[in-house]
């Protein structure tokens, strides 16, 4: 798993709970609010879903980590990684 | 019979399916929650519902869909909700307004879904206004309606600092009062303000096929994600043990137990199914506000007998009086709605015409009447109500050859001549319908008069979603059991 699979998994997650947004070209480093109209319900599916797909769990005091692309990344993948070899 | 659900265990019970209880239920179900949905009646849709007579449909409750926003529009409520639910705004098959208008003695404003045209006519009919208004508007547009922590202030009070002609205050408080006030004459500013963006800047829509269709795309989407739900299935008691709801019982007997509970019956009535509260739970915050409407089916399409608007608000003076009529039915103001009259795409035209017609009401004159007086009061008022649409009504078009005028007939007389000839079907649902088909007490459509924003009551795994909880209509009711599973149920778990 690398980072660019975990941008690609949220992009995926943000696909589906908001089809009517154009995603073909998120800057990563930008934060998501300012590319995309995504408010705190639409967040909090991002968590949902992450907790759904994947078993993911991202604590309340941690949605910040959630800004951007990249952010997610960085804070994700220890996630994933966790999860790989657990 | 529920017996098989007896002794099951649920992560929640939603209880009503209504639009919030349905939407609160499609959120809890999409994220893998064990919930399910009761629902007293046999059919879904609560409050916004349909029923056939005689081979008939009629579709009860949608006039307008408010809040509609184009596709592609940001965040407006209803693009909230088509993400929230994930549904496609396809399934909800919209089409907007004609156009809709406010009317009292000398004074009339048109408007649609482009706010445009509201504000040129106030510029028109109220010249020395309009600085005031747009100043308004601004006001309105910058106001943060859903914060849970506002100060409440009187919307009249509120427009009064804005605007200095009351016919222009009234005008505006019409339409807002009838699409969603559960208070009387005055209503607070942020609930104005709600209402206002619905009504004025996002506007109306409605499926083709009437209200049907939306609650069609919730069941469908709550049945897709495996929610369970139980129809004819009442609830009659929470059982409350030191503040925590414990078990809950149905009309049947059946007992199941949850973890938590969303109900969207209303404040006062969920009190009342709990078992540490008295019979009278609430009585202090129950709805005076309730309805009379008449529906009638044309034989001709509206608009060619000249009536094109989709809505409209009248009143027959300058003052207006939005309140618990002393008699029956107060005729003095109301809705006239022709759902005809909106642009179907395609070309497709609604088969039959309708003239539906809403005026306030009084549920305990109507809940005192004999069946006999009951059947009677019926015809009175619906001819009554008929009669006052037509005075805010154009004067009935008709071409046919074989349509001739008896001369020397009065021109009101003759409109309702004309009427009379090209009605086909006609019905009337009173106070007593509104609470038959709801369980909302004294037949408030709009509920209490105090909402409850948090959702939260005295039991600590109880909370409330939909009228009571204060977003009103079928989007604001979508809206609510969205915010409140959220709140309640997914944030914190
Ligand atoms: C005549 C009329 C016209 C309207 N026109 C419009 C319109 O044009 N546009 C618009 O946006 N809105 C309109 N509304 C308002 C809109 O219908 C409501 O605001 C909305 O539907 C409320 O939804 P809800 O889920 O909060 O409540 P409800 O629809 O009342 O749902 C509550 C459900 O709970 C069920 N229930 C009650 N007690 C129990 C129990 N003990 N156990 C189990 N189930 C129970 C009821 O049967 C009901 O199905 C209209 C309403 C009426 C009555």
């Amino acid at each position: 798993m690398t980072k660019e699979d975990v941008k690609q998994i949220v992009l995926d997650i943000i696909a589906e709970i908001a089809p009517d947004e154009e995603l073909s070209d998120i800057k990563p480093e930008v934060r998501l609010r300012e590319q995309l109209d995504l408010d705190s319900m639409d967040f909090l599916d991002i968590v949902m879903e992450l907790r759904k797909q994947h078993g993911i769990e991202v604590p309340e005091d941690d949605y910040p980590e959630l800004a951007s692309l990249d952010s997610c990344a960085d804070y994700l993948l220890p996630k994933f990684e966790a999860k790989a070899s657990a | 019979m529920t017996s098989e659900l007896n002794g099951a265990h649920y992560d929640c019970l939603v209880i009503g399916a209504g639009m919030s209880g349905l939407a609160a239920a499609i959120r809890l179900a999409m994220f893998d929650k064990r919930v399910l949905i009761v629902e007293r009646h046999n059919a879904a849709g609560g409050l916004n519902s349909f029923y056939s007579i005689a081979g008939r449909k009629y579709d009860v409750g949608l006039h307008a869909m408010t809040n509609y926003a184009p596709p592609g529009a940001k965040r407006l409520p209803l693009i909230k909700i088509l993400r929230q639910l994930r549904l496609d705004r396809d399934q909800l098959d919209l089409s907007e307004q004609c156009g809709s208008k406010i009317v009292i003695p000398g004074y009339s404003l048109n408007f649609s879904n482009d706010f445009a045209l509201f504000e040129s006519e106030v510029a028109q009919v109220f010249p020395e206004q309009i600085d005031g208004f747009r100043r308004l508007v601004e006001h309105v547009k910058s106001f943060n309606e859903t914060a849970l922590d506002i100060q409440e202030e009187s919307a009249i009070a509120v427009l009064r600092e804005f605007l200095s002609d009351d016919a222009l205050v009234n005008m505006l408080m019409i339409p807002v009062c009838y699409y969603g006030s559960a208070r009387e004459n005055d209503l607070d500013f942020s609930q104005f303000v709600i209402l206002f963006k619905a009504l004025f800047m996002e506007g109306f829509a409605r499926p083709f096929d009437g209200v049907r269709v939306i609650i069609r795309a919730l069941l469908s989407k709550y049945r897709e994600l495996g929610g369970e739900r139980k129809m004819k299935c009442g609830v009659r008691e929470i059982v409350a043990d030191n503040g925590h709801a414990s078990r809950v019982i149905f009309d049947d007997g059946t007992e199941i137990t949850a973890d938590k509970i969303i109900s969207s019956i209303g404040y006062a009535e969920t009190l009342r199914l709990c078992s540490d509260q008295p019979g009278d739970a609430g009585r202090d915050n129950t709805g005076a506000l309730s309805f009379v409407e008449t529906i009638t089916v044309l034989k001709k399409q509206p608009a060619s007998l000249g009536w094109k608007d989709t809505i409209v608000f009248f009143n027959n003076s300058e003052h207006f009086d939005y309140r618990r009529p002393k008699d029956l039915v107060d005729c003095r103001s109301g809705v006239i709605c022709f759902p005809n009259n909106y642009q179907y795409s395609d070309e497709r035209k609604l088969e039959e015409g309708f003239l539906r017609v809403t005026a306030l009401a009084n549920y305990d004159r109507w809940a005192a009447l004999t069946d006999q007086e009951y059947a009677d009061a019926k015809d009175q008022w619906y001819e009554t109500l008929q009669r006052r649409a037509l005075d805010f009504l154009p004067m009935p078009r008709v071409r046919d050859k074989e349509h001739t005028t008896p001369p020397m007939v009065a021109h009101k007389a003759q409109a309702r001549l004309v009427l009379e000839q090209y009605t086909e079907a006609k019905d009337m649902f009173t106070p007593l319908t509104i609470t038959k088909f709801t369980g909302h007490l004294s037949g408030a459509v709009y509920g209490a008069p105090n909402k409850v924003k948090t959702g939260r009551t005295h039991l600590d795994n109880v909370f409330l979603c939909g009228t009571d909880q204060g977003f009103l209509g079928i989007t604001g009711a979508m809206l609510s059991g969205i915010s409140m599973a959220n709140l309640h149920v997914l944030g914190a778990g």
